[in-house]
Order: structure tokens, then sequence, then C-alpha cells
């Protein structure tokens, strides 16, 4: 495991854990506060499972007072709080602090409004992503935002992380599907966000809440859009003989003005790693593959197959294989959903980077990281949501063997420099976390950076909510207010600042 | 020197309180000047929504009119990125030629407050986040804006977000900038998301409907698979006291075929789409072709251009309201207000426009108050020489106002960025 600095402990606190215990127990039931070696052990960790840390204590509050009066406490005793959804989450956003309470909201498990009139349900954070779609599908209704955990990731944590999914590209990310939520700050203030009407006036709150990754606030209630599920969906899988041609074909599906549901990409390596785990039934002699679906009216989606296929037969494309019905189209995606799990096949770790580029970048893009997987000497498998230019290079490597996973992250780490110098930015779906917190410098200069820290201070004065995550801690740029710099001579001067 | 050698002079600033910084870098030092000297100023654009919100009476104003000009199109990578004060006539011209456009709908306040189209530059669009009729399906102007840049109240030049859609690298900003009417940065560049204009639109007019029995339908409509576009209804011609009526002279159209309420329903798309879902709607709603009209493409786009320049109430001297609410409680609302107002209600009964006769402050009051308890929210948009004043323009509660305040504070720790414009003391 590489050295991740966290903020600074305090010591104090891990002395007072009895107190701090017996205390937390008098807000909640005791049987709801866990701080036994063995019992918080599972939640030292989150989906970025490189990291490990133990927290102080693990709390299981049962509803939103409990909530409040947790912060509450916290606040005024100045004991920083980690709050968790799922813990699926891809950036180490919910690793916990050894001198911080961990907030996990597992107990709010529950949908408690189904509006159809207003398309909507209410649900608690802790509710699975799915099972929004399966309590309105029957009625023909779905949850647009589709993360591949969806079976596992949590609703909370999908606003929290502002999570996208394989239909963003059409329907948006979380915060393009939510209308309102309730949220505690940290000095426990308990408020309601939007609503079930459109939009909210006066400053845009719930936009701000959603992706701030668990900083600003605990969310405690959500309320999110449902939309009627299209008349047909058909999806295709196109084979090309290069990645060069299969990039092109995507640039010139949105230039020739179709907007499908969802467009992945894959390259050789991940075809050959899902097709052998579930048997899709995907091109193995293509470089690359692009599952492009279509939704809409049966005239529609015809029409657009038509059209793609076109624009495939004119990038060259080695095959085409159009759904013939829902079984086949959900076998297609089956692929592309177990592509993690698949990448377990081919190396005993890997590890999973998130970057968003302009989609005509693609190509160039990919021959970088082609380049800088024989620098590393590490090989990589590519699946994207091409569509809209998110990129998820897995890199393969055995964390057994010495320094190999700070190997790994340099790689990454070079990766989304990449992606930031073509146009695009360090994280399209997975968070800043602890994961990418240093590179915010690549994207943000002191301003930029300072006036987000500003926001935080603004709701949470002592950075007690989530802090050591999303800003970068003392490498490239300071944290907390301006460097003082004595006599022109900085610390650490050989250390690049902005 | 004239008027436009003045303007075209570096910095250029017009009798004592008018000042047109020339780059974001003059932008910055006006307001670094004026934070160090605690100077209040009004930011503004064209001024075409200036008349929205809580008056200011600034020492200075900043005009952002010479921030103008598409900065970059990639039409193939669906986003245009302009300076803040270009205007959205010229984006929107440019887009027309690569068939795409602004999806949320900018909406012409022109009309409403001067007589004539106007629909003001990028950087109004975004702070005021007034949406057209295609809001319930495409998202409002937050939905739309992928980054920008500007300069906070203490004159630092700021950004966030960038170039693409998927992006969730540090809060999303945008979103906060959307609607805060320039009271938290000076804007000086937008990214919009920009996606495929449809090749059709039709419109199926249902005549002579109740507004009960057109909510049902327009309900129905949404809620169908037909991705519809647009739901509007327009009630019949009504007798309302110091309004003018005027439905059929607003929507003169020769494919128009009967009288009374119009319950407009649009689908975009292709032609054959178009066609295949007008058909379904039509099944699906159980309508006949006794009582409908149908607007192909360019009367279609007539009849929703006049919605969103708001040309109901284009000659009007009273009080315009705008009102959200849950779908849901659109028809307990209009109980309410029906034959005391005039009104028509849009995004499939989730926005209410209403034009208030001899409107006290008592009565905008006891509107805000039902307004509240049915979970929605409302704004006055246009005052009248009746009522020239409103303390709260908007609507807030306690938590959130204090949030608000904080976060103002953080961008503008002085208060010196149109200060009050929406709430008294934000």
């Amino acid at each position: 495991m590489t050295k991740l600095i966290m903020p600074k402990v305090d010591r104090k606190l891990i002395l007072k854990k009895e107190e701090i215990v017996r205390s937390l127990k008098k807000i909640i039931k005791a049987e709801n506060v866990l701080d036994h070696e063995d019992q918080i052990r599972p939640f030292e960790t989150d989906g970025l499972s490189a990291y490990k840390q133990k927290p102080l204590v693990v709390v299981f509050p049962e509803n939103t007072k409990e909530v409040s009066k947790i912060l509450e406490y916290c606040n005024n005793q100045k004991i920083k709080v980690v709050p968790r959804g799922a813990g699926t989450g891809l950036s180490g956003g919910a690793l916990p602090l050894v001198d911080g309470v961990l907030l996990c909201l597992g107990k709010f498990n529950k949908i408690l409004d189904i509006d159809y009139r207003n398309r909507c349900v209410v649900a608690q954070p802790g509710v699975t992503n799915l099972s929004i779609t399966s309590v309105v599908q029957d009625k023909g209704f779905y949850y647009a935002p589709d993360p591949s955990s969806q079976i596992a990731c949590s609703i909370g944590g999908n606003v929290a992380e502002n999570s996208g999914g394989i239909h963003s590209l059409k329907y948006g990310t979380t915060t393009n599907n939510l209308l309102g939520a309730e949220v505690v700050f940290m000095d426990g203030t308990i408020s309601r966000l939007g609503g079930k009407a459109y939009d909210s006036e006066g400053y845009d709150l719930l936009g701000l809440v959603t992706g701030s990754e668990g900083l600003l606030c605990v969310i405690t209630e959500v309320t999110v859009k449902i939309l009627k599920k299209p008349q047909t969906i058909k999806a295709a899988l196109i084979g090309f003989s290069t990645i060069n041609d299969g990039g092109k074909f995507v640039s010139e599906i949105i230039a020739n003005g179709i907007i499908p549901a969802g467009m992945e990409m894959m390259d050789k390596a991940l075809i050959h790693a899902t097709d052998n785990f579930v048997k899709a039934g995907y091109p193995r002699d293509a470089e690359s593959m692009v599952i492009i679906e279509l939704d809409g009216t049966k005239a529609e989606v015809d029409e657009l197959i038509e059209r793609a296929s076109v624009i495939a037969k004119k990038n060259k494309s080695s095959s085409i294989k159009i759904s013939k019905n829902e079984k086949q189209r959900l076998k297609f995606w089956a692929g592309r959903k177990a592509a993690f799990p698949a990448c377990g096949d081919m190396a005993p770790d890997y590890y999973c980077m998130d970057g968003t580029i302009p989609r005509g970048k693609l190509a160039e893009v990919l021959n970088e990281i082609g380049r800088l997987s024989k620098k590393y000497n590490l090989p990589v498998a590519n699946a994207f949501h091409a569509g809209d230019g998110n990129l998820h290079p897995l890199i393969m490597y055995d964390a057994n063997e010495k320094n190999s996973l700070e190997k790994t992250e340099k790689f990454g780490a070079e990766i989304l420099k990449y992606c930031v110098k073509v146009g695009g930015v360090l994280t399209g779906e997975h968070g800043v976390g602890v994961e990418k917190r240093e590179l915010m410098c690549e994207m943000f200069n002191n301003n930029d950076i300072q006036q987000q820290i500003k926001i935080k201070k603004s709701l949470d004065s002592s950075s007690l909510l989530n802090p050591g995550k999303v800003f970068p801690i003392l490498r490239k740029c300071a944290e907390e207010g301006r460097m003082h710099v004595h006599r022109g001579k900085t610390k650490f001067s050989s250390i690049p600042r902005f | 020197m004239s008027i436009e050698e003045k303007q075209s002079f570096p910095a250029y600033q017009d009798s004592n309180d008018l000042i047109y910084p020339q780059d974001e870098k003059d932008v910055s030092n006006f307001i670094k000047k004026f934070y160090k000297s605690n100077l209040p100023i009004e930011i503004i654009g064209t001024g075409s929504k200036r008349k929205i919100g809580k008056p200011l009476q600034c020492d200075k104003i900043l005009k952002l009119s010479k921030l103008t000009g598409i900065i970059e199109y990639l039409p193939e990578e669906l986003y245009i990125k302009v300076k803040a004060n270009t205007s959205i006539k010229e984006i929107e011209k440019e887009l027309k030629k690569n068939k795409q456009q602004l999806a949320f709908e900018p909406i012409d306040f022109g009309y409403l407050f001067t007589g004539e189209s106007n629909y003001g530059t990028a950087a109004g669009q975004v702070a005021c986040n007034i949406s057209g009729s295609r809001r319930f399906k495409s998202g409002s102007v937050r939905d739309h804006v992928l980054g920008f840049r500007g300069v906070n109240g203490k004159g630092e030049i700021i950004k966030s977000g960038g170039n693409v859609v998927k992006n969730v690298t540090g809060y999303d900003l945008s979103k906060l900038i959307c609607g805060s009417f320039g009271t938290l940065v000076a804007l000086t560049e937008i990214t919009f998301k920009v996606l495929p204009a449809a090749a059709e639109s039709q419109t199926l007019i249902i005549h002579n409907e109740k507004m009960e029995s057109a909510m049902f339908l327009l309900n129905s409509a949404i809620n169908s698979s037909n991705d519809i576009s647009g739901a509007t209804f327009f009630p019949s011609e009504q007798t309302v006291f110091g309004c003018e009526m005027n439905i059929k002279q607003t929507f003169q159209l020769n494919d128009l075929k009967h009288e009374g309420s119009l319950t407009a329903i649009r689908i975009e798309g292709s032609k054959n789409s178009t066609e295949d879902r007008i058909n379904n709607l039509k099944q699906e709603l159980k309508i006949t072709d006794f009582n409908i009209s149908l607007l192909h493409t360019h009367q279609s786009e007539i009849f929703w251009n006049k919605i969103k320049s708001l040309e109901f109430f284009s000659s009007s001297k009273n009080s315009i309201i705008r009102i959200v609410t849950p779908p849901s409680e659109c028809i307990k609302l209009m109980y309410q207000f029906h034959n005391k107002f005039k009104y028509y209600v849009d995004w499939g009964g989730s926005l209410i426009w209403l034009e208030a006769f001899e409107l006290s402050e008592q009565m905008f009051e006891s509107i805000r108050k039902k307004v509240v308890r049915f979970g929605g929210y409302m704004t006055m948009i246009k005052n009248s020489n009746y009522l020239p004043y409103v303390e709260d323009v908007f609507t807030i509660n306690k938590d959130r106002f204090i949030i608000s305040q904080n976060i103002k504070k953080s961008f503008d720790p002085k208060r010196i960025l149109n200060p009050g414009k929406m709430y008294t003391g934000i």
C-alpha cells in the first residue's frame, strides 16, 4: 500500500474514544454504535480497496433526527465525520479516519413514496440504485442513471458522487435526474433542498451538494425523477479492425445529430476477457468494438439503426450485429457490465481510472495509453462510455510485487494528466476522493481551489465533514489559506506550486 | 470623442457610474478596486432581464457589453464556449448552421418589458435560470452549462467545470451560478452543452377542454412513452377584470381550426417518428379528429416561440408572476386563482404564469403562501405601476436563507456584487 497523507490525527480524540462511544450511545441506540476492532474492520475501506484505515467508531443512525444530533455533537466536540453509503465508491471517498466517526446510512433503506402523478420516487439514501427502477418498472417506468454498480450502490452515494452510467449521454447524470433532497449540515441543521417541483428559487443548493463527495452535508432523503420506458430499444454490436476507426465512428454518430441512449467502446483485451466471462457473442477478431443503443418508437429506432450502420460501414466496420430481441440486447450489455470482474481473470489486481476527454481525442488518448503501458510495463484494458468521452482504463498489476501499486498509480496519474491536456477532466463519474485529490492542481489554479474551499468552510467552518478528500493536502498546493512566504523563500521550494 | 470611440477606449467610463470593462482582466481589476473601496456595483449585460429582482441603487454599474463573441464551437463535441455577453441570437444563429440548438429554449422577456423581442445574453440566461417549454424533457439552463469563468467579489478570476458533459471534478459551481442573478460572480465566459435540433416539430392541439380534463390529457401525454417536448394549456377567453384576453389574437395560425381553450402537446423528432408518435398519442388519449388541430413544423415552431416570448402578456401593464409547483398541485392551485387572474399553464402543469390586475402586496403574499403550501415557489417577474416595489420578489425559508448568506460571503465577502438583488442581506 502506498503512503497516503490524511489530515493530522487528533490524538486526544483517540484517547477519549470510550467517552465518545458512550456519548454516541446516548444519542442513538447502543446496538447501532460499533467500536470493537472486529466490528469495525469491515468498514476499513470502500471500493478503492488499495487504501485501508479503521475508523474510531462506526454509527448507524436510523432517522434524520439522529443524524442531526450526531453531527451536532461531533461539531461541538470537533470530531471528524466520514459519511458512507454502500461503500462502492471507487475513489476512496468513504475512506475512514482513525480519529473520526464513520456515519453509515445503511439503515436508511426504505422507499418512502412512489408518485406517478409527479413522476418521482422519494427514497432514503441507503436504497440501492436498482431498487428504484425495480419498484416502478411494473408500470413501465425507470430511473435513468445506471452506474455499473447499480445492484449494490446506494442512491445517496449516487447523489454524493453525481454518478453517471451507460445512459447518461442521452438522459444525464444524477444531477439532471434529481428533484429534491433532505440534507443535514455539519452543525446539525436539517434542510430540504428542492422538492417535487422543477428547479428551485435562489441558489441551486441541490446542484451544489450533488457531487460534493460528502464534504458539504449528509444526505438523508432523495427525490428522483422517473421516466417512462421507451417503446422500442435496440442495441448493435459493431466491430472495427482498428481503434482509430472505432473512435471515428463514435465522433461521426454525434456529428450526424444522433444521440444514442448509450454508446460504449471496448478494446481487444476487454472484448476477449468479457466474452470469455459471459459469452456475449462479441466480435473476437476486432481490435475495438462499439455497443450502440438506440431507443424511441419502432420506426425511429429502425431508422437510426440504419443510419448508424451506414456510418459504421463508412468507417470500415468489420462486423455489425443488431439485437433481435430484448434477451439478446441484455446479453450484449451483460459483457460490458462485467468488464471489471472480467479483468479480475486477467490479472491478480486491477486499478480502474476515470477521466473524460473530448470524443474527437479518443484515438489519440488511446494511443498515449498504449505508449504509457509499454513505459510502465503494465497491461491495460480499455472500456469507455464513448458517447460522452468517459474513459475507464483498467490497469492490471500484481499487488504482491514490490512497489507495483505505486507504479500503477503513477501510470494512472499520467493518463489523467493527459486527459486534462487534451481538454478533458480528471474524473467523469467516480469522484476525486483521496485518489485524485493531488491531481486537482492539474485542472484548477489556486483561485479556483480556494473558492471551493471557501464554500466548504461556509457550510462546515471547522472542516470536519469528510476532510482529506477532494482537495490536495500540502503537496503541490496549500489546502488551508494562503502560503506564508518568508523573505521570498517558500518551504519545500523544489515542489512545484501554481 | 463619440460614444463608440469612447466605448472602444480601454476601460471606458461613461459619466461617473457606468463602466465598460474590455476583457476579463479588466473586470477583475475593477472589482478589486471596488472591493478595496467597499463600493457596491450592479452587473448588467444588455439589461433585458434587469427588471427582475429588486431594483438596485449601486454607486457603479459594471456593463459587460464588451465581453462578446464565440470563443470555440465544436459541433461534434456538442459544446459552444462564448464570452459571457454574447447575444443568444448570435449563438442560436451559429448553432442553426449545424442543425443544433440550446435545448433549454432560452426565454425571451423582451416583449414583456419593452414590447419587442430581446433574448438578451448568455450570462443573462444563466443568471436567471428560467427555461422554456421543453424544461420537463430536456432540463433547465442549469443542466446545459458545462463550465464557466467569472470574477468573484474580491476580484479573483475563478473557473469551474469544463467542456465535457461527464465531469465530477470538484464542486459543480456551474449549477450554483445558474439563477444567482449576478450576486456571486461577474460571469466572463460560459460553456454550453448543445444538442441536435429535431428535424420536425408537430403540435397536437385539443380544443375546448376544461382545465381538469386538459391537465389529465397533458399528464397522460407526459406519462406515455411518446417522448413529448411541450405540454401547455391556455384557458378559454374568460373575463378577468383589468386583463385583456387575447388567445385568439396571440395565436393567429392558419391551421388552428377551432376557438376556445387550447391544450397543446408538442412532439419533435424525425418525420416518421413524429407522425408515429402523434398517432400513438391520439389513440392512447382517445382523441377523435373532431375537435383537434395539428400544427406542422412551421406553424408548430411559431406557436411555441410565442409561448417562450410570453406574447400572451405582451401588451400588459399588470403584474406578472411565475409559479412553479409539483404538477399534481396545479389544479388545486388554479381553483384558487380562477377568474381572478389571467393565466396559462406550461410544463404539463408544473409552471403557471399569472397576470394580476391591481395586485396588492397583501394579495401577492397570500398567493405566495398558497404556492408554498402546495410545495412550489413563485417569483414576481414584472411589477406594475400599482405595485412598483415588492420586498420579497423571491421565495425562501429561514434555513436556506442562512445557508445562502454563507455561500454569498464565500464568493463576495463584502457583498458588493448586486447586493440585495435577490434577498435583503444577500
